[in-house]
């Protein structure tokens, strides 16, 4: 194999570890998203508590990783319900733009919140894998990058199950699609709702602690990138779609691995924002989504 | 039945319902028609709960249902077919059904009802896979009115269930309510097409800009002189 295709390999690998992560996040925006009709500014700081929630699950508990994902999935889950609750519910009937200025009051009220509650300084997040380096030929990936692709594979499978053939599923698509129709079946609409909140913050937390285990340091600001870029992938699959979620995070984290790979990481951020101008500019429903279907 | 009391409703400040009582008696059909913007839709709206009187009261089976959020009003019995048909056109015809019957958890009574519907509406059966976004107008509106009747409503409010279909296809649904009709559910009929609705009717009433102006049985109505002229093209 020759030196390019070598790196390219490495990097893509690289990339789609990065990039499932994106996707985990950019899932719960879509999904806010496609619900409320909400650009959920927040939503990159659940992603950092799921991390800090991930970290006292090990470090105080002392449990293992599975048991620490999931307590992290679980707690941001009702942080994300609470959210809703006290902070968008009252704006329902609001111009859309006092609700956006809502979500990032509430993105700065987790952020500089956690800094008082937990210190500024970031945390090093406990090794809960033995850092094991898989050789395939000449490429490697590490037990960590495993870890992230097998674990959000899983979420993503789960979630398109839940989405596509359960009850509830339905529900959450029927409201997204028609919310008065929806009521006239019977759907009470606040609860899918929540249900969609603390789905959509479970999937970030998770996203959260596995960056943790990915770095190894974990801080109150940690989710201000992330939580942007997962935006920009969500936005290049089609806010709302969420197989267009899943694409765009893979997509996106590939195309920035590429770049640190072959140009300079300096460049890997400005790519990720490119991007977003290049769909806006070209293909402003997203890759997934149809042109202009605004609801009558 | 149902029971309207002098409701008033608004949109903002908006005056849309200026004191609407109506009264639709068990096992009955009745029509209420009137022009475009005359409040017709408001009326149904605020009957299922989307919307609230800001005065008034409105009796279902005996209980004060003013109020009551609508996701709650469908479980008693009381399903509308919003003006529009409202399918969720990116689901199958299948999962709308399934959708009519979410309050339900009866497997077997949702299976027996899903067969039966079929038999009403033989061309759902035919497109049961197809997404609905893609069936015809007159294919929709069945669809609407089969999803309400999965969820087994003893009151069913159909909103101009004739709106842009063919006549033929007109003559198709309005056989059909009356068929809804005489297997045991009452029906509140929004027209636009005073015709047909006063041609299965029992009763009706004329809304003009938000009150009612007439009202009385489908044939005194049907041979009214103001109702012929305003209503029924001469
Ligand atoms: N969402 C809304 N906001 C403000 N005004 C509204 C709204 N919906 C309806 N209206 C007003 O309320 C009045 C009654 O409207 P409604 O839709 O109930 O009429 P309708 O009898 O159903 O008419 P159509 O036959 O055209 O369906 C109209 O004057 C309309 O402009
Ligand atoms: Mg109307």
């Amino acid at each position: 194999m020759d030196n390019f295709l070598q790196q390219f390999c490495q990097q893509l690998i690289n990339g789609i570890s990065l990039g499932s992560i994106y996707a985990l996040i950019a899932l719960g925006y879509t999904m806010i998203y496609g619900i409320i009709k909400l650009i959920n500014f927040a939503h990159g700081d659940i992603y950092m508590i799921g991390a800090y929630f991930g970290f006292f699950a090990t470090t105080q508990l002392g449990v293992g990783f599975i048991p620490a994902i999931i307590i992290a999935m679980a707690g941001a889950a009702i942080v994300g319900i609470i959210i809703e609750r006290i902070a968008y519910r009252p704006m329902r009937n609001a111009p859309r733009i006092a609700i956006l200025i809502t979500a990032i009051g509430v993105s700065f009220f987790l952020e500089y919140g956690m800094i008082l509650l937990v210190s500024p300084q970031p945390r090093t997040f406990p090794a809960v894998f033995s850092p094991t380096v898989y050789h395939m030929g000449p490429l490697v990936a590490n037990s960590q990058q495993l870890v992230i692709l097998i674990s959000a594979l899983i979420l993503m499978v789960t979630l398109s199950y839940i989405v596509n053939s359960t009850k509830a599923g339905k529900a959450m698509r029927a409201v997204s699609f028609d919310a008065d129709a929806a009521r006239l079946m019977g759907i009470n609409i606040d609860k899918v709702i929540s249900m969609t909140f603390a789905l959509g913050s479970a999937l970030a937390a998770a996203g959260g602690v596995l960056v943790g285990v990915y770095y190894n340091s974990i801080d109150p600001l940690m989710g201000m990138m992330p939580g942007l870029k997962a935006f920009v992938a969500a936005v290049l699959g089609g806010i709302g779609i969420i197989p267009g979620a899943m694409m765009g995070g893979i997509i996106l984290g590939v195309v920035e691995a590429m770049v640190s790979g072959f140009l300079s990481s300096t460049f890997r951020d400005a790519a990720a924002f490119g991007i977003l101008i290049l769909i806006l500019l070209y293909k402003p429903a997203g890759l997934l989504g149809k042109n202009v279907r605004e609801k009558v | 039945m149902l029971r309207v009391e002098d409701i008033n409703v608004y949109y903002g400040a908006i005056h849309a319902i200026k004191g609407i009582s109506l009264d639709v008696p068990d096992g009955e059909i009745v029509a209420l028609i009137g022009s475009n913007g005359a409040g017709k839709s408001t009326t149904l709206r605020t009957i299922s709960g989307l919307m609230r009187p800001k005065t008034g009261r409105i009796m279902y089976d005996g209980e004060d249902i003013t109020g009551v959020p609508a996701h709650k009003i469908v479980g008693k019995g009381l399903c509308q077919v919003p003006e529009g048909r409202h399918v969720f056109a990116n689901m199958t015809v299948m999962e709308n059904l399934e959708l009519g019957a979410y309050l339900r958890n009866d497997k077997e009574g949702i299976a027996k009802d899903m067969e039966a519907v079929f038999e009403k509406f033989p061309r759902l059966l035919e497109r049961k896979d197809q997404i609905s976004g893609t069936l015809s107008g007159g294919e929709q509106q069945m669809l609407a009115m089969a999803r309400a009747l999965m969820s087994r409503p003893k009151l069913l409010l159909l909103d101009e269930p004739s709106m842009g279909l063919a006549p033929l296809l007109v003559k198709e649904i309005f056989n059909i309510i009356k068929e809804i009709n005489a297997s045991g559910t009452t029906v509140l009929l929004v027209e636009q097409n005073a015709n047909m609705a006063l041609s299965i009717a029992d009763k009706a009433y004329v809304l003009e800009t938000g009150r009612i102006t007439l009202s009385g049985t489908a044939a005194e109505l049907a041979s009214s002189e103001e109702v012929r002229k305003a209503y029924l093209g001469g």
